[in-house]
């Protein structure tokens, strides 16, 4: 075959912030020059040692870095098929990958004098994050959040209010992360002298895409490591969720060029992809939201349309512009797994690992238990678990006990 | 090229009158009524009118105007319907310009090339797309010059002197100067300051330099008049146009009047700030 290949899957952006059609700078002209300063202020920043230094200390001895990657015995077993190994993110301070990427922009807005930090979520793991890491270096902190996910997440709320900062529930359009997005990005415009925006995934304006990857991609490369002190080789395939898509970039990247490597990412497809869902790449098409050209669930006069997830991590019209490009250009393979499959994987991996995972990487689970059955014995399996499900046990309680009833 | 625009600036010019311009969203709060709206604005005394596109989320707009926004798409506004709304107009004014201001995702859905067709044979003269920085010129906006429209960019108070050539290079009709940093509906500007920025902005362009955001009352208006080439109020309109609705969201026998009143006081303001400064 003869399909044009990039000569590196890596080597994206652009220098204007595009992979391929996606990706870009759709903001208005009061953000430009902060963007262009955030750009700046990055570029600098990779290339000072001290910058990587300080961080690396902060990931080990804060952030409990570097993350095990363990064999998952019994649920191959189980399975049985391809051997699968967890890459253990909810072992991380904060309980998921989340923390990895904040710690990378709060170390930027102190090398750019900003004091003022705001963030938006869904789950609340990236505004925990956010919280954890503001008051570690002494920052205000604003966290807005959609009102639905104001009260399934209950938890994470009170945990953000603890850590000293603000939580703003978000009350306009549907009231989940895309509006928190859209609320974050109006409070930036007005306070744009004094403020830094920590967004949480793999979108938004350029350089956000890429520098939320960049801090992410210690996932991938300690998985890379790892492998090879466990088995001595790559492994050969790789699954991880996606609601904007961070932690499956963070795992994937480091592997884009080895072509050996089968990837998958799951798209968290709700009730059904015909009916409620938020899988942007199944369902979707390219538009332009939220400073980037991406896969957008969208009506047909490009109105964007609400999203639905059980995982309200997942619950996001949109994802990162350098998945949007990986798909058109068929390295990765987009998948959707269902609520109920999600909370099938939920109660399987608990039971059989004893580990207790957040619904976004439950979804994961839910297509390796159909991936792996398929591979061979010595077929090596990865699965991002990017976050712990302390967060979601309530509602999954809910869920359970409503259904026994 | 000569648009409605460029011939509105020239003749206020000659009367040496700064310009009232008006914004309201389209299909707000239904196409029949908004259709009535958009009639009534130039006799009210509006000498440009802005018409808005409804977006779901129209990140640089505060709740006034999203809520009106999210009125007109429930209503059935789309934006095939928005440049009918326009045809319509044309039918009985062809002199007063209107320009489309809204977000990318709608006209990059409709196809950009089509909808620069359409738009232009509709009537419009001119587009304020808030989310297309210079960055991104070449996605509309040097289609649109092309294909005859005036596109209108947004400068703001962190829009610098570096930048400012970078921003002006491909703008025509007017500058939009955004007098605060902030959403629409917000605080209001203060009038020296926007007398230093458009003097600022003035030093690299000759085009008319419009400021708007933040401006709510007929005073307000003349206090910017003095110092812009014009002023664009839509907010306070929007608000006006929704304290007229019944408790279901429908329009009343009030809700044409509520807008062109509050237009003509409006005027008037601007109208006697050149008086003043004779
Ligand atoms: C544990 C966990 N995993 C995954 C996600 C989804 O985000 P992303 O796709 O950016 O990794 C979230 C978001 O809140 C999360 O909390």
């Amino acid at each position: 075959m003869n399909i044009a290949k990039p000569n590196s899957y890596r080597s994206g952006p652009d220098e204007r912030g595009h992979f391929g059609i996606f990706g870009g700078r759709f903001v208005a002209e009061t953000l430009m020059p902060l963007i262009l300063d955030l750009e700046k202020a990055y570029t600098e920043a990779k290339a000072d040692p001290a910058f990587q230094a300080e961080m690396d200390g902060y990931l080990k001895n804060y952030v409990g870095r570097p993350s095990p990657l363990y064999f998952a015995e019994r649920l191959t077993e189980h399975l049985g098929g391809a051997k699968i190994y967890l890459k253990r993110e909810e072992l991380n301070h904060t309980g998921s990958h989340k923390v990895n990427n904040v710690l990378g922009q709060i170390m930027l807005a102190r090398r750019m004098g900003k004091k003022r930090i705001i963030a938006e979520t869904g789950a609340g793991q990236h505004g925990v994050a956010t919280a954890t890491l503001c008051a570690r270096f002494g920052l205000e902190c604003i966290v807005y959040m959609g009102a639905v996910d104001v009260e399934r997440q209950q938890q994470n709320v009170i945990r953000m209010e603890m850590l000293g900062a603000t939580v703003m529930p978000v009350q306009s359009g549907t009231r989940t992360l895309k509006d928190a997005m859209n609320e974050a990005l109006r409070d930036w415009v007005t306070n744009v002298h004094n403020t830094f925006y920590c967004i949480g995934t793999v979108a938004g304006p350029h350089p956000y895409p890429t520098l939320v990857r960049d801090f992410q991609s210690i996932i991938g490369n300690e998985t890379k490591a790892q492998m090879q002190e466990i088995e001595g080789r790559l492994p050969d395939s790789l699954v991880a969720c996606i609601g904007g898509g961070s932690n499956a970039m963070g795992l994937f990247h480091p592997f884009l060029d080895d072509s050996t490597v089968e990837i998958f990412g799951v798209e968290a497809a709700g009730h059904g992809l015909t009916q409620l869902h938020a899988a942007s790449i199944a369902g979707g098409r390219p538009g332009v939201l939220h400073g980037n050209r991406t896969y957008l669930l969208m009506d047909a006069d490009g109105q964007i349309q609400d999203a639905h997830s059980i995982s309200a991590g997942l619950d996001y019209p949109g994802i990162g512009p350098e998945h949007s490009w990986l798909h058109e250009i068929g390295r990765v393979n987009y998948l959707s797994a269902t609520d109920d499959e999600a909370l099938a994987a939920f109660q399987l991996l608990s039971k059989l690992e004893g580990i207790i995972p957040a619904l976004e990487p439950a979804h994961a689970i839910a297509k390796v238990m159909e991936l792996a059955p398929k591979r061979p014995k010595d077929h090596l399996m990865v699965v991002n678990l990017s976050g712990r499900g302390d967060k979601d046990v309530p509602q999954v309680g809910d869920i359970l006990k409503g259904k026994s009833k | 090229m000569t648009t409605r625009i460029d011939t509105r600036f020239a003749e206020l010019k000659k009367q040496g009158r700064s310009a009232f311009v008006t914004y309201v969203m389209a299909g707000d709060p239904d196409l029949t009524t908004s259709l009535e709206i958009v009639k009534a604005l130039p006799k009210a005394g509006s000498d440009v009118i802005e018409l808005g596109i409804p977006f779901t989320d129209p990140m640089a707009d505060g709740p006034s105007i999203q809520a009106a926004g999210l009125r007109a798409l429930k209503n059935g506004t789309t934006l095939k319907k928005t440049l009918e709304l326009v045809r319509g107009f044309r039918k009985d004014d062809n002199v007063t310009p209107l320009v489309l201001m809204g977000y990318y995702n709608p006209i990059y859905i409709y196809g950009v090339d089509k909808f620069l067709a359409d738009a232009k044979t509709s009537g419009v003269d001119g587009l304020i797309i808030v989310d297309l920085p210079p960055e991104e010129d070449e996605e509309l906006c040097i289609p649109a010059l092309k294909a005859g429209l005036n596109f209108i960019r947004l400068a703001t108070p962190t829009t610098d002197d570096k930048r400012l050539p970078a921003v002006l290079s491909n703008t025509s009709g007017f500058v939009y100067y955004v007098s605060i940093a902030g959403i629409t509906g917000a605080a209001a500007a203060d009038a020296t300051a926007v007398g230093e920025a458009v003097a600022r902005i003035k030093r690299h362009t000759n085009l008319p330099i419009c400021v708007g955001f933040g401006i709510r009352t007929p005073e307000a208006a003349r206090a910017i008049a003095e110092k812009a080439d014009g002023s664009v109020v839509g907010t306070a309109l929007v608000d006006a146009l929704k304290n007229s609705l019944d408790a279901d969201g429908h329009a009343t026998a009030k809700t044409v009047s509520a807008v062109a009143e509050l237009t003509a006081a409006l005027a008037k303001g601007v109208r006697g700030a050149q008086q003043a400064a004779e």
